[in-house]
């Protein structure tokens, strides 16, 4: 296919020849908003509310009570066997469940799970946009996708105002291990049918979110 | 040098088709619902944005730098996608880009593949290419599968079973799935699809996608959606082909920043879209093992050529400019006869297979503007849309009959109007005053003369006391 490519860049470069070549990237110019107004405290809420708004619970705590807040969760839809990333951190595991981590389990071990918990890379307040990158706390993506139930917990510390920010923060990760990523915004959803917002086609249906306050 | 695919139905008059569909009520009702609902919702998202103008701006600018380097861009990105594990394939063609997707395919020994709604695997016909290689291409998105499971044509790139109500979807659901009791419940409904397909997304080893956005610089590609099918598609089978127009590339990986939020505010009038899927080659242990990266000309170089049209190549398929379109708003999206409706489409469409097999697609539009206010690339259709006009004038002049075509003549004269946001104004309020004799029911059946030949395409319904441009600034005033 190589004649292809050559062909093609031909083409391309036959097609610009004719215009300016317009070598200035506008990004460090770039009048758009990169930062916020808010403070600290104003910027949760403001991620808790939008990620609500997009119907999910949400909730506060601080570390020591992660634990006690995904068990009253689960307890809430009767869940009892959960999968997670065998990273998770360890004082957040909620006692009294079946909590079974992810070491290579079969797909369809995963998916007959009643739910998944797991933390994330990122909060973005301004869309009420969660981030996975794969990190820490995170697993696969498979991990979070097949299970019908998603908690995730996010430290405050985690949330930051702007998607541009989120990406600015995100060029790391992109660099040091070209990790896959996943930006999600509530649960899943379609319009499809005479435009009815349905929540839940194929990714988790309900999706919980725990913040931890700073300590 | 034309691109061999067939975007085109056989007959692409778009005049044809558009009568047929505003004899449809039930696809009037729900596109009059539809395009209600989402530029209420859009307006509201948008609005709340205070940078909304300078964001367009850097959308408009990024989009200009990567039609200005487009070749060094796509070398940068197919180096960055070989470095991290994937294949990167040129295809100058549908046929090209058909016939690598299939050998790709048949390579694995399968015959059955998950696929995520795509305009671009659309625009190409991958599914029927496929089916005549004995390859099944299983749809998975709600709406693709409603249509494939009916058996028809999409008619809105966002929502394309639009014109199909809730009634119609459960008999369709109920034959395929073999569900007799099934209800109508939309909750019902995507219900069993997510049990229908779930076992598909479990088992099929391929799976095809389309791609929003790919980072010249690190090679990472990027999908975005909502109901999760495309984030199994890209996680669960073995082996992924995205196939991919040329134009969707970005050159930094920041500039997502900037598209993330035109993107999703302007297409479903969202801050977010559910889902976002952003991949980078190949993974150990995280999702397919082999990824293939398919580059589509397809046209897409000739419409770079040209000055004008190649801001068309800077579309990101939001659809916001067919949601504000009052022609499109009547006519539903069969009419445009093509994968790609609306304003967009009719820019689009004749310079991807030439004026002379779309001529009338460039008139599918009243030139109102609306198009251009809500584009979150700054794209001006109408400045294009009176350029593409200008470009069937002259053909049609090469023959003889054209030569005495009063309306080829008189297109060039107002053209020159067309082209002046003023001048059209002024021109379409004396329309306002001159036609009331050929109003019948508030629609113009046919002008006098050689108008005759003009009103049959534009047969949509007489020019509102208010004009649609007219009454949207009025709105934005009172909104401010
Ligand atoms: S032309 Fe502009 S408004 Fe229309 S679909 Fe493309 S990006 Fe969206």
């Amino acid at each position: 296919m190589s004649s292809s490519r050559d062909a093609m860049l031909h083409r391309i470069r036959h097609a610009v020849a004719n215009g300016v070549r317009q070598s200035q990237h506008p990004t460090e110019s770039a009048a758009y908003e990169v930062h916020d107004q808010l403070d600290a405290p104003q910027r949760i809420a403001q991620f808790a509310h939008r990620v609500e708004e997009y119907k999910a619970w949400v909730g506060e705590c601080d570390t020591s009570a992660v634990a006690r807040m995904i068990a009253q969760r689960l307890a809430v839809h009767g869940h009892r066997t959960l999968v997670l990333p065998h990273d998770f951190v360890q004082m957040w595991r909620p006692e009294g469940y079946e909590l079974i981590e992810d070491d290579h389990l079969p797909a369809a071990h995963i998916a007959a799970s009643d739910g998944v918990i797991s933390t994330c890379a990122l909060g973005i307040a301004q869309t009420g946009t969660i981030v996975l990158d794969g990190g820490v706390g995170q697993g696969r993506r498979m991990l979070t996708l097949l299970p019908d139930y998603h908690c995730c917990v996010v430290p405050a510390s985690l949330v930051v105002g702007t998607v541009p920010e989120a990406f600015a923060r995100l060029e790391s990760v992109i660099g040091d291990r070209r990790a896959p990523m996943t930006f999600i915004s509530g649960p899943s959803a379609t319009s499809d049918i005479e435009l009815n917002r349905v929540e839940g086609v194929h990714g988790p249906r309900t999706l919980e979110v725990i913040i931890v306050r700073d300590a | 040098m034309k691109p061999d695919s067939v975007i085109i139905e056989l007959s692409p008059r778009f005049e044809v088709g558009a009568k047929k569909a505003l004899q449809n009520t039930q696809l009037r009702r729900n596109m009059g619902k539809a395009t209600q609902t989402i530029r209420a919702k859009r307006s509201a998202v948008v609005d709340e944005k205070s940078d909304w103008q300078a964001l367009r701006e850097a959308g408009w600018q990024i989009k200009a730098d990567v039609m200005a380097q487009l070749d060094t861009y796509l070398v940068q990105l197919e180096a960055a996608v070989t470095a991290a594990g994937g294949v990167v394939h040129w295809a100058r063609d549908a046929r090209e880009a058909n016939h690598i997707v299939t050998e790709l395919i048949r390579q694995t020994g399968t015959n059955e593949i998950i696929k995520v709604k795509s305009l671009t695997t659309d625009e190409i016909r991958l599914n029927e290419h496929l089916e005549e290689a004995g390859i099944q291409a299983i749809e998975t998105d709600l709406a693709e599968l409603i249509i494939q499971l009916a058996n028809e044509k999409s008619s809105h790139i966002l929502v394309p079973a639009i014109h199909k109500n809730r009634s119609e979807i459960r008999a369709l659901f109920q034959k395929a799935m073999n569900l007799p009791d099934l209800t109508d419940e939309p909750k019902a409904l995507a219900a069993a699809a997510r049990q229908y397909l779930r076992e598909k997304f479990m088992s099929v080893k391929v799976a095809t996608s389309g791609a929003n956005f790919a980072i010249a610089e690190t090679g990472s590609v990027c999908v975005v959606e909502s109901e999760g099918n495309g984030r199994m598609c890209l996680t669960m089978p073995d082996v992924l082909i995205t196939v991919m127009g040329i134009e969707k590339i970005l050159p930094k990986w920041q500039d997502l920043g900037v598209f993330m939020q035109l993107l999703p505010r302007s297409s479903t009038g969202e801050r977010m879209n559910p889902y976002t899927s952003i991949w980078t080659g190949v993974t150990p242990g995280d999702g397919p093992q082999q990824f293939h990266l398919v580059l589509l000309d397809n046209g897409r170089t000739s419409v770079l050529a040209d000055a004008v049209g190649r801001q068309t190549l800077h579309c990101i398929r939001c659809s916001a400019c067919i949601n504000i379109c009052p022609v499109y708003e009547r006519t539903g999206g069969h009419a445009y006869g093509s994968v790609y409706p609306g304003p967009i489409g009719a820019i689009l469409t004749p310079q991807l297979v030439g004026t002379a097999h779309a001529s009338s697609l460039p008139y599918a539009s009243s030139l109102c503007g609306a198009c251009y206010d809500v584009c979150p690339v700054k794209i001006n259709i109408p400045e294009v849309l009176v350029h593409l006009r200008g470009q069937v004038v002259a053909e049609k002049q090469k023959t003889l009959a054209g030569a005495l075509d009063v309306e080829a003549w008189g297109m060039q004269g107002l053209a020159t109007v067309f082209a002046n946001r003023r001048a059209y104004e002024a021109a379409q309020s004396a329309g306002r005053l001159a036609q009331w004799p050929f109003v019948n029911d508030g629609y113009i059946d046919q002008g006098p003369g050689p108008l005759a030949a003009w009103t049959a395409m534009r047969d949509l319904g007489a020019i509102p006391q208010q004009s649609f441009r007219s009454w949207w600034r009025e709105r934005q005033k009172h909104e401010q």
